[in-house]
């Protein structure tokens, strides 16, 4: 059989991280499992769907009792995505994949059972966390950003008060904003923010990109060249239009 | 204490050296005490510029290694004796400036002279990179044209990044010296304009340097546009940057530009 590639787009491989529980099972793993069973008896379902990597860092054990762990928790369905801090040689190919370079984030709160609590009640678990959800962080940048240098800001968005040199770069995880020229590079929405826009004041851009999909000076449309522009994306196909 | 002056630019071939030395010339007309600084060990040109390449007996690699004093190694101009000149070592490599050495030297040519003029080699190497480490004041040399301008740019870039002032948070005074204007070819659309240049690299202008064969004239039998012939619409142009240098608020001309009547009275000021 031939295969007839009609369409050669090239397959897109992007970065991107996400919120993980991770399980950290001490030894020994029985009298561990017990409670986690009590945890599981007093709030069911805590541990269905999500992500779990489970972390053994510092744990003494070959990879039998792993892989009997591991076993263990998915009878009481807890689905293991990776395993952290174990050496590569513990995990076989049969096994989760390992993980490493893991952030800490703000812990979970295990859900705490109240005696009067109906049966069937607690399937729903409330986030504990009851401050409000944080501002998207930003910069602003009061200097040109001169040939050579590269401004890189995956937390938000990066406003500039001046121009963008030619051989310059900015990368921002939000929107990028630029009061004057852009004459050199801007990607926006870096760690998969699609909806991350770029603005400026005059286009001259050298290359333009928005969640990985880009778009160089010569595939432009030249009535847009040296006018205030704003960018965007819609689904595939990055758009452009002149502002005011 | 002097000023130490770095004359930089990023790309070869725009007239550094000859702005180093028709500045140093200026500065020294006026009475002030100049050294210009060759840093471009291994492609040293200043000594010729200047016309004293057949008394340099020590360099400034000499100098830094502790082979000669700094004394012995400063070359007076013939023709000014406030002009002096610390020519670079042909022989050597650019590994031989030490960061430590130039400190040292810089530190003790501030003491005697009132302007420390460093003629810096082209790129952003080591030798560029120590040529600005100490300046207080950079000179970024551009041709109106776009590589010229894009370099110039990164040149800045690093001026606000790699030297001393910048490390201690504090900021270079930048000025932009704009050399080989044509005005015919600027007339024709052939070189980039210089409110563009202004605009890409939004530092304030020092001065215009015409295209002329007075320049080339005068740097083949060795002596600076502004001792050759000091009438010549470089040497003037070169008088008026180094007016401004020292201060004072001189409106900047465009060689070549038809003005009306409001014009001639407003002219260009400099930013």
């Amino acid at each position: 059989m031939t295969e007839v590639l009609t369409q050669p787009r090239p397959i897109r491989l992007k970065g991107r991280s996400f919120l993980a529980l991770a399980l950290t099972p001490e030894l020994p793993f029985e009298d561990w499992l017990a409670r986690l069973d009590d945890l599981a008896a007093r709030s069911a379902g805590f541990f269905l769907r999500r992500p779990i990597v489970l972390d053994v860092g510092g744990l003494p054990i070959d990879r039998l009792q792993i892989r009997e762990l591991v076993d263990q928790l998915g009878r009481r369905n807890v689905r293991i995505m990776g395993i952290e801090g174990a050496m590569p040689s513990l995990l076989g190919s049969d096994m989760p994949p390992a993980m490493s370079d893991g952030r800490p984030a703000s812990d979970f709160e295990a859900p705490v059972a109240h005696e009067d609590d109906e049966a069937g009640t607690t399937e729903h678990v409330v986030p504990s966390d009851p401050q409000p959800a944080k501002a998207t962080p930003s910069i602003v940048v009061t200097q040109p950003v001169r040939s050579g240098q590269s401004l890189f800001f995956p937390e938000g968005d990066v406003t500039i008060v001046g121009s963008v040199a030619s051989g310059a770069e900015v990368v921002a995880g939000g929107s990028i904003h630029i009061y004057g020229t852009l004459r050199g590079r801007a990607m926006a929405g870096t760690t998969g923010n699609a909806s991350a826009r770029i603005f400026c004041r005059k286009l001259e851009a050298e290359l333009i990109a928005i969640d990985g999909f880009y778009k160089t000076a010569e595939d432009m449309e030249p009535n847009l060249r040296g006018k205030a522009v704003q960018i965007w994306l819609e689904g595939d196909a990055i758009k452009a239009a002149t502002l005011g | 204490m002097g000023k130490v002056v770095v004359v930089t630019s990023g790309k070869g071939g725009v007239g550094k050296t000859t702005s180093s030395a028709a500045l140093g010339a200026a500065l020294a007309q006026s009475g002030d005490k100049v050294v210009v600084v060759d840093f471009d060990v291994g492609l040293r040109n200043l000594d010729l510029v200047m016309g004293a390449e057949r008394r340099v007996v020590y360099d400034l690699v000499n100098v830094i290694q502790g082979e000669a004093k700094l004394a012995q190694a400063l070359i007076r101009d013939k023709r000014l004796e406030t002009l002096y000149l610390l020519a670079a070592s042909q022989t050597r490599d650019k590994d031989n400036l030490t960061p430590e050495g130039v400190e040292k030297v810089i530190a003790a040519l501030k003491k005697t002279f009132d302007w420390v003029i460093c003629d810096s080699p082209a790129g952003i190497e080591r030798g560029a990179t120590l040529a600005m480490r100490h300046a207080d004041v950079a000179i970024v040399v551009t041709n109106p044209e776009v590589s010229s301008v894009r370099d110039s740019d990164r040149i800045i870039g690093l001026l606000d990044s790699k030297t001393l002032k910048a490390e201690n948070g504090e900021r270079m005074e930048k000025h932009l010296l704009l050399t080989r204007y044509d005005p015919a070819r600027a007339e024709r659309g052939d070189m980039l304009k210089v409110d563009d240049v202004l605009e890409i690299l939004s530092i304030p202008l020092l001065g215009i340097i015409p295209e002329s064969m007075d320049v080339l004239r005068a740097s083949n039998v060795g002596s600076p546009v502004t001792l050759a012939d000091g009438r010549s619409a470089p040497a003037v142009a070169y008088f008026n940057a180094a007016r401004r240098l020292k201060g004072e608020d001189l409106p900047v001309t465009i060689p070549g530009e038809k003005r009306g009547f409001f014009g001639k009275i407003f002219g260009r000021k400099a930013a």
